[in-house]
């Protein structure tokens, strides 16, 4: 029984990462005022980059790079259209998702000829399960072994990268000078402009640090979690995260909980496959699925009190002509 | 103090395409002054300010500091040279804290402890020179506005501004909280800042000002001492014709009551009685005005008669007709169809939809009315002739019943919701602020609508934060404080004593009052 305990948090932690990292990526870009509901196009995009990238240059890191800079690509064309242009945020950005799932489609196809598929990753490619020092030995230490060798070790980089981004996140929002101004500029845009500091510039580095993130969570989909990238292989991920961000109102802390919730749903669906439970039988797989978008809707309906999202998210910022 | 001006404007000029908003403006600000900008909305006055602090750029002229020809291209730049601006409406965070609003752009380093922390020791030191108390680590949005506008000044301090101005500093404060400010103001003045101060009320300007210079139509056309110059002179060069600054009315002749209050409670949505007990009666001929500070129940009392609000308890007899508003179900449109007419307080939120268009607009809350209506279909013809005729008999400008809303003036569009309740002949009106953001000429226009209105032999509630409205238009005053009516007084009402009320002092003639109001 523990063990089953054990590998599924241990599977929560895999499957939440991709999450997080796309949920505070939404977090950047929503605090500044710019709502993201391309996160699942740039996430799908970048997993796409770093999954043709990792598998023709054999290196993970350079995979990385170039799936951080497609999903940057993307934030810079939303940036574009919602900053520069005051589009429709909402538009643009499932703009983005239509592009992201029509250009990595027809692109694999193109260049792999694997139906949209890159092609498995050579050694090097992928990044590999980092075993911290001691796992094996501690292994057989009865509850403290099994949760440090299985839960704490033997992830890959990016994973320990998803959860240190979540105190990194926490301290460069309310200890730096960059976060106060993102929070003021997502709140009261006017403020910030009248307090000599450029609203463009500040809405741009946060929807770059929205698109590096997501460009790694993207990476992580395809060179870190599997070997290669397989189409729409985000499956709705980048919504889920957006959900998460809402249900965790706004707030770096929150966004991992509700990540590592959302992830252990996954986690236990992914277990409760084909198993019978007594007097209930078998629950299909949608019911978990599901059950992240019905639990934000439940528990924002009451339980967890009002969602106030920050007061000028989607709104582009015009000088007001008096 | 030298002599040198703190800012000088040499003809600027500024238009936004085909509109001239500012035409070849001078003007020349004493250090170590007060002075104030007076003209009524759409002058320029805030165009010419915003050009000053870096919003806008003029497309001619030089604007110079302490002497210096400067170029202001962003807030940036004016921040850097001693020019801070309190907005009218406050450039402020509001689920920041007061520390936070005010290092906001002022940060120090990239990180921000050092920052705030100097800020804190800072935000001291203004607080005891200037006598600017606000908790630092209060959140805005659980301020009133009188402090919220405190940390405004602070900010523009706490960058070592020299030169503050302040837009439309009052529109948002009660008069207790305008006369302190104005007292902060003479303290900066003292301290050696100068201060421009931008207003539209002549109230303001005769009690805070040095000098003030008087703007019409985006031209600087005349600037006097202020010890030198009246009420009259400053409104007479506003809008550039003799206006009548009191209302011209004669006693009034009131008869049958047409609406009785009787025992009216109201409960808000977080469960705080906010009207208690009220009971009043409005004669048919008369306007009774009820002043207070904003907050003090007056607008729920006005939204629940209107339909708008439920009451916990309490009675309405309104021609004749006996209504228990504790578990009547009637609705806006109900009560207007009783014959009451509602002008309600926040024309944007509640009196207009500014994307439609005015003859749209001229009948909102009327289209079910058979004379603009066939079945479902609207009749358009009707409605437009009747929206023509309005503009026409209002002075609504532009005269374009196509237009929308949005793109009147303050004025305009308060004659717009003034039109279609009035035109309705009611034989209740009820006019919440009725001249709340709406510049002389039409202040002017509206209260005369309002006494003609009673001289018909209607009856009128009027609810007003402005006290100097109250006394010009009301027979008889009822003062709320705290959700009950606490005093009663006739037309001649004294300002002070009226002030008092507001303040919740007690009445010493409470028990007549009682008698009288009910």
């Amino acid at each position: 029984m523990f063990e089953i305990v054990i590998l599924t948090l241990d599977s929560t932690v895999r499957l939440s990462t991709p999450l997080l990292l796309a949920c505070l990526a939404g977090l950047y870009s929503e605090r500044s005022g710019v709502v993201d509901i391309g996160l699942e196009g740039k996430m799908l995009g970048a997993a796409f980059g770093a999954g043709a990238v990792a598998y023709l240059t054999g290196n993970a890191w350079i995979g990385l790079l170039a799936g951080m800079a497609v999903s940057i690509g993307l934030s810079l064309i939303h940036g574009f259209a919602s900053i520069t242009n005051r589009g429709n945020q909402i538009v643009s950005g499932v703009a983005i998702n239509f592009l992201a799932a029509g250009l990595t489609a027809l692109l694999g196809q193109t260049w792999f000829r694997q139906g949209g598929r890159t092609p498995s990753l050579p050694e090097g490619g992928r990044f590999r399960d980092i075993i911290l020092p001691y796992a094996e030995e501690l292994r057989d230490v009865p509850v403290i072994g099994g949760l440090y060798s299985e839960l704490l070790s033997g992830h890959n980089i990016l994973v320990y990268a998803a959860f240190l981004a979540v105190p990194l996140t926490w301290w460069v929002l309310f200890r730096t000078r960059f976060g106060l101004r993102l929070r003021a500029v997502g709140e009261n845009p006017a403020a910030v402009d009248t307090a000599g500091i450029s609203v463009t510039w500040l809405r741009y580095r946060a929807v770059i640090a929205c698109g590096a993130l997501c460009g790694v969570a993207g990476a992580y989909l395809s060179i870190a979690q599997s070997s290669g990238f397989i189409k729409d292989m985000t499956a709705g991920k980048g919504f889920i995260a957006l959900a998460a961000l809402i249900f965790a109102k706004w707030k770096p802390a929150n966004a991992m909980f509700a990540c590592l919730l959302f992830g252990f749903l996954d986690a236990v669906a992914i277990r409760m496959q084909g198993q019978k439970l007594p007097g209930i039988g078998e629950i299909p797989v949608q019911f978990f699925q599901a059950l992240p978008y019905i639990l934000t809707v439940i528990l924002l309906a009451g339980f967890i009190g009002k969602a106030i999202p920050p007061k000028a998210a989607g709104i582009p910022y015009l000088k007001e002509r008096s | 103090m030298s002599d040198t001006p703190a800012i000088e404007l040499r003809k600027i000029n500024k238009r936004f395409g085909p509109v001239h908003a500012n035409k070849d403006i001078d003007l020349v600000v004493k250090k170590g002054s007060i002075h104030g900008i007076i003209g009524e909305n759409g002058a320029g006055k805030s165009t010419l300010m915003s050009i000053l602090y870096g919003f806008y750029q003029a497309d001619e002229g030089d604007i110079l500091v302490d002497g210096k020809k400067v170029t202001i291209s962003d807030s940036k730049a004016a921040i850097g040279l001693g020019i801070g601006m309190v907005h009218q409406h406050f450039m402020l965070v509001d689920n920041f804290s007061v520390l936070e609003n005010v290092v906001l752009g002022a940060e120090d380093s990239a990180l921000l402890s050092g920052g705030i922390n100097r800020a804190r020791t800072e935000l001291k030191r203004l607080e005891d020179e200037y006598e600017l108390r606000v908790d630092p680590d209060a959140l805005i949005q659980d301020l009133p506005v009188g402090l919220q506008q405190r940390v405004e000044i602070l900010k523009a301090l706490y960058r070592s501004a020299e030169v503050l101005i302040l837009d439309e500093p009052t529109g948002v404060l009660t008069p207790p909280e305008a006369d302190h400010l104005f007292k902060i103001l003479e303290v900066l003045k003292n301290e050696g800042k100068t201060v421009l101060l931008i207003t539209h009320k002549l109230r303001e300007i005769m009690a805070a000002t040095d000098t003030v210079s008087v703007m019409r139509r985006g031209e600087m056309v005349a600037t006097r001492e202020t010890a030198s110059t009246s009420m009259e002179e400053l409104a007479e060069l506003m809008v550039g014709r003799s206006v009548l600054l009191r209302v011209d009315k004669k006693p009034a002749q009131p008869k049958a009551p047409v609406m009785e209050v009787e025992n009216l409670t109201v409960t808000d949505s977080r469960g705080v009685q906010v009207v208690k007990d009220v009971s009043f009666i409005v004669c048919a001929g008369e306007i009774v005005g009820i002043a207070g500070v904003s907050g003090n129940g007056q607008s729920e009392l006005l939204e629940t008669l209107a339909g708008i609000r439920r009451a916990t308890r309490g009675t309405l007899k309104i021609n004749g007709e006996t209504i228990d508003l504790g578990t009547s179900t009637l609705d806006a449109a109900d009560m207007r169809a009783k014959s009451m007419g509602h002008v309600p307080e926040d024309r944007h939120r509640m009196g207009l939809i500014n994307s439609f268009s005015e003859y749209e607009n001229s009948i909102l809350g009327y289209h079910r009315d058979p004379a603009y209506s066939r079945g479902v279909l609207m009749d358009l013809a009707a409605i437009k002739k009747n929206a023509v005729a309005e503009i026409e008999k209002y002075d609504i400008r532009p005269p374009n019943p196509m237009l929308k809303t949005a793109n009147f003036s303050g004025g305009n569009q308060q004659k717009i919701v003034l039109a279609r309740e009035i035109e309705r002949d009611p034989e209740v009106l009820l006019v919440g602020q009725p001249t709340r953001g709406v510049d002389i000429g039409a202040i002017e226009f509206i209260h005369r609508r309002i006494v003609e209105m009673r001289d018909a032999g209607k009856g009128i509630l009027l609810v007003s934060v402005e006290l100097d409205e109250i006394r010009a238009l009301s027979d008889r005053v009822l003062v709320m404080f705290d959700g009950k009516i606490v005093g009663e007084r006739g037309s001649d009402a004294d300002e002070g004593e009226l002030g008092l009320l507001m303040a919740g002092v007690e009445d010493n003639n409470k028990m007549a009052v009682e008698g009288g109001a009910r």
